[in-house]
């Protein structure tokens, strides 16, 4: 095999020989590297500005060198805070408004990993992490737990809508999984876990409205929550949403190489060298894992997986190396952008879910028409 | 590198779509695999590359049966040109031959010179250098063609295995790309099998013909003595006229006007 690997060659019939030049492309790839990092460090720092922002932003107004002090005083311990005033800034941005603002800039970044995954693995740029139906999974089981009023303690109405999802998720794979399909192709071709999922989707919605409609005086809550809110966020539920996010993301990368010639079909991964049957499987549960913790912590947020990484691959480009990173900073900025604007902005706070909706649709339309015009 | 096929048997469902074929593959061979539509030309590939897995039967790469390779190793033994070439993401050209050398790339590492010296190596030689930057999806049908052969190329294996490769390109890039799989099965002592329609290019340019018929092979061996109009008519049922033709310095086949 050694011998094959460098075979000089002429072309034949008159081809196109010119003179190489490797060290060039090898400087313009650099280029290209810098200038993605540099990127990364500049999307980072409007993220980290714009939690500042959101932070002295709300019914009690903060001033930025104030949380300034209040952070080096509680993070470093360099600082002091001196009167009553700054006490009560102090407990209004930790207990209040960093585990929210951390929250929703997690989950940001989870949904939009999620979507760049979903989207690769189902060779589709128009995918996103609900396509499979995890939503309607979560929503599920967080309404049985909120009519069976298992709500009273915090967790069980997230843990519920997390079992949904999660039932939801291998019910899907299982409906699409076609045993016949021998060899290293995967068993799950992107048209029949589309169609699955939308199936699936379908029934449970209207389990949904059934349990809705013997819902009673709780039928309020169950839609309140279906909405989606980073309303009293707890540190505990950043904790979760964030842990996810880092596995989740370390999965991602590790395989983005792989998911790059994943979403070039089945043939061309498998002919060179991707063992898709495994990685597909491990990078669609890692996609659902980090949609389905998202939808139990906050309810449902559309838009965003799908939107983000669609945004994101016009700069990037499709190489998931690059759009996986990139995708998660501008996601997190671009929900804690919406929420800081139906926290602190609007007169009254609205569901960040129908915010997101609201404002991303018609976005994605233009984006979509603008695309097919082209 | 010697590639034998044993026994080789797969159905889809009821249908069998490849019966108990068994047949060898040597180095420095130019093999043509031409039979009618739905003969399991695709299938056969698709069983050698291990993309399926046989009902019974086993495909051997020197001695060692490929299902007990990983998918890396068989990919750094053969490469696939395959039929479908639709990509949805919008990767540059350059981007597309790099993932030839995934297979000798490891996960967390960059492309080393050796590998981007490579894909300008290939993209010129295909004659792709030209549309380097710009976007796959936008390239037509024989340009993106020509990108998947060069991708494979790119993958410097002993066994290249070509699923209708030249379908969308012209008279004149099929000539070239024919030039240089000829050109490197003489420099690497490599094995091509090239699944192609047209009858007249295969007597020009391999050296062993299969003629593959429902799922079993109908005649092998060397080209002059397999392109014959009993052959041809009872593989494809068409009347045809078979003679050597001095332009081509090789066997052409004439088919009457209705």
């Amino acid at each position: 095999m050694e011998q094959n690997r460098n075979w000089e060659s002429v072309a034949p019939g008159g081809g196109t020989i010119s003179a190489k030049h490797p060290e060039k492309s090898v400087s313009a790839a650099m280029a290209a590297d810098g200038w993605f990092k540099a990127m990364v460090v500049l999307c980072s720092f409007v993220l980290l500005g714009m939690i500042l922002i959101s932070l002295s932003m709300g019914y009690l107004s903060i001033p930025i060198p104030e949380i300034a002090r209040i952070l080096g005083n509680k993070l470093f311990g360099i600082l002091e805070i001196a009167t009553p005033l700054e006490e009560t800034f102090a407990a209004v941005i930790f207990d209040v408004r960093l585990p929210r603002i951390l929250t929703c800039a997690a989950v940001g970044a989870a949904l939009s990993v999620s979507g760049v995954l979903f989207q690769g693995i189902l060779l589709n740029p128009l995918a996103d992490p609900y396509t499979l139906g995890v939503s309607a999974g979560a929503a599920f089981g967080a309404s049985i737990a909120i009519l069976l009023n298992l709500g009273a303690t915090f967790v069980s109405t997230p843990v519920f809508a997390f079992a949904g999802a999660c039932a939801t998720l291998f019910f899907v794979v299982y409906l699409s999984y076609s045993p016949s399909s021998k060899g290293i192709a995967s068993g799950l071709s992107s048209n029949s876990l589309i169609l699955s999922g939308i199936i699936v989707a379908a029934i449970l919605s209207a389990g949904i409205s059934f349990l809705k409609f013997i819902a009673n005086e709780q039928v309020s809550v169950i839609i309140f929550w279906l909405m989606g809110s980073f309303a009293s966020k707890t540190w505990i539920n950043f904790g979760v949403v964030f842990a996810f996010l880092v596995m989740g993301f370390l999965i991602a990368i590790c395989f983005a190489r792989d998911l790059n010639l994943i979403s070039l079909g089945d043939r061309a991964a498998s002919s060179l060298g991707v063992d898709i049957k495994k990685i597909t499987l491990l990078l669609l549960i890692t996609g659902s894992m980090l949609a389905a913790v998202c939808v139990s912590v906050s309810g449902i947020i559309g838009f965003v997986g799908l939107l983000v990484p669609h945004m994101v691959r016009f700069v990037t480009g499709p190489d998931n190396r690059k759009l996986l990173p990139l995708s998660m900073i501008v996601g997190a900025f671009l929900l804690l952008f919406a929420d800081t604007i139906t926290r602190a902005v609007l007169p009254h706070e609205i569901p960040i879910g129908i915010l997101t909706a609201l404002t991303g649709g018609p976005v994605f339309c233009w984006i979509f028409k603008r695309s097919r015009l082209r | 590198m010697e590639l034998h096929i044993q026994n080789l048997h797969f159905s889809h469902g009821d249908t069998p779509i490849i019966r108990n074929v068994s047949c060898s593959f040597f180095p420095n061979t130019f093999y043509g695999i031409l039979g009618p539509n739905g003969s399991g030309k695709t299938t056969l590939l698709d069983l050698i590359s291990g993309f399926l897995i046989p009902d019974r039967g086993q495909v051997l790469l020197d001695k060692t049966d490929i299902s007990a390779l990983t998918p890396k190793k068989i990919a750094q033994a053969l490469s696939l040109v395959s039929q479908n070439y639709y990509i949805n993401f919008p990767f540059s050209v350059e981007e597309v031959i790099m993932m030839g050398r995934h297979p000798y790339i490891d996960r967390f590492a960059h492309p080393c010179q050796t590998d981007m010296d490579r894909v300008s190596q290939v993209m010129d030689i295909t004659g792709i250098s030209h549309l380097k930057h710009r976007k796959i999806t936008e390239l037509s049908g024989g340009e993106k063609q020509r990108c998947i052969f060069a991708r494979a190329l790119c993958q410097d294996t002993p066994v290249l295995l070509l699923d209708e490769a030249f379908s969308n390109m012209d008279i004149n890039h099929t000539l070239h790309m024919l030039g240089m799989i000829r050109e490197r099965i003489k420099r690497t002592k490599g094995t091509v099998l090239c699944v192609l329609h047209d009858l007249n290019l295969a007597a020009a340019w391999a050296d062993e013909i299969l003629f593959l018929k429902s799922g079993t092979i109908q005649a092998k061996g060397k080209t002059s003595d397999i392109i014959t109009q009993e052959n041809i008519e009872q593989v494809f049922n068409v009347n045809s006229k078979v003679e050597f033709n001095e332009y081509v310095q090789a066997k052409q086949v004439y088919f009457k006007t209705v």
